[in-house]
């Protein structure tokens, strides 16, 4: 496949946003993204293990999978890579970095149901990436959630002073910002 | 049958968003998706409730995780061969099912405690649940984006925001269903 970096990397930050445009991710979107710190960590921690996942994921796929003709197995296959991973990584980090398992603990555990990471290791085989394409693809998206959450995070910060009607408190005016932030990244679209 | 009105997996519990939002562009797509969910969450809360006393307590999740990736497997392969238009435009979304908070969320509160005829129950009323707020989501977003319901021209598409059926509109519809949700459910 001939897709340059640099269009690939571009538009999973910006043009396919995976929270704005793919939906993918929209639970850890909603439920952490109330303080810009936390989702910061919570953005660090998901770029680490998506990155993982497509080195570990696409090998399987092209290697064990393929040849032996049971493409079918990739969902089951997939999703238990992805708990495994997440646990090593919380067991390794605990050893190694304590302040860093400090940081990102309390997310990790998140990550293994947050549907942005198997989402993109599905896709990246779908669109027949190369393995640094893959790896590059998923980087990217990781960021273009951090992004998004930040972003969100953001404005939900300074939307705690405001007056919001009972209906709308809570989830529902979450999801009207999130709207007009989609909007906003619509801006995007056509730009690879 | 709690699930349907009450405890609503989408709008009260706030369940499950990412198919709500991705899949939710046309009434049947939303449709489709909440009755294949449902589909697994039958079978996995049934599986599940009858093996429930032979999983060690410490690996009970990843061992409804496998679980339920089977049945979604199997749903995936039965949509292939039989529906392949809706499973060409849900996409990436039937194996997420998967990662469906809704699906481990009943397997860990509700399957591993009680009896196979009732896990069978909650799973059709949640399910039910989860395909009436879909397709309500899909039909709204279809009337306003596309001027449609079912596929059905409506005859108003030309006047129609077509934002609706992207992907800014599938939050706004989402967000002032769950106003209106909120508004009825205090009366």
């Amino acid at each position: 496949m001939e897709i340059s970096y640099f269009a690939i990397i571009i538009g999973a930050i910006f043009v396919n946003n995976v929270v704005l445009a793919q939906f993918l991710g929209i639970c850890p979107f909603l439920g952490v993204s109330s303080k810009v710190e936390t989702s910061l960590g919570m953005g660090a921690a998901v770029t680490f293990v998506m990155a993982l996942t497509a080195l570990v994921c696409w090998p399987l796929q092209e290697y064990v999978l393929n040849p032996l003709n049971i493409g079918y197995m990739q969902t089951i296959v997939f999703i238990l890579v992805i708990a495994a991973l997440v646990q090593m990584v919380e067991i390794i980090l605990k050893k190694v970095s304590p302040s860093l398992y400090q940081a990102l603990g309390i997310f990790l555990p998140l990550i293994t149901t947050n549907c942005a990471v198997l989402g993109v290791a599905i896709l990246m085989i779908q669109k027949e990436f190369t393995l640094m394409q893959s790896v590059a693809y998923s980087v990217a998206t990781a960021l273009g959630f951090a992004l998004a959450l930040v972003l969100f995070a953001g404005i939900r910060e300074r939307l705690e002073f405001e007056d919001v009607p009972a209906a709308f408190k809570g989830v529902p005016i979450a999801l009207i910002t999130a709207g007009i932030l989609a909007m906003a990244f619509m801006g995007f679209s056509g730009l690879v | 049958m709690n699930g349907i009105l009450k405890s609503n997996p989408v709008f009260v519990l706030v369940l499950g968003m990412c198919p709500t939002l991705g899949t939710t562009t046309s009434a049947s797509n939303g449709m489709g998706m909440g009755l294949a969910t449902m589909a697994v969450l039958v079978m996995s809360n049934l599986v599940i409730s009858l093996i429930k006393n032979l999983i060690p307590d410490k690996v009970r999740i990843p061992a409804f995780i496998v679980v339920i990736a089977s049945f979604v497997t199997i749903i995936q392969m039965l949509m292939e061969a039989f529906v392949p238009a809706l499973y060409a435009s849900l996409g990436v979304f039937i194996p997420l099912i998967v990662v469906n908070c809704i699906i481990l969320g009943r397997a860990e509160a509700f399957a591993s405690k009680n009896s196979p005829v009732d896990s069978i129950f909650d799973g059709i009323g949640i399910g039910l649940g989860f395909t009436l707020a879909l397709t309500v989501i899909g039909a709204v977003r279809e009337i306003l984006g596309s001027g449609a319901i079912f596929g059905v021209s409506l005859g108003i598409a030309d006047v129609m925001p077509l934002v609706f059926v992207l992907a800014p509109g599938g939050f706004l519809t989402l967000g002032y269903l769950m106003v209106l949700f909120n508004k009825l459910a205090k009366k």
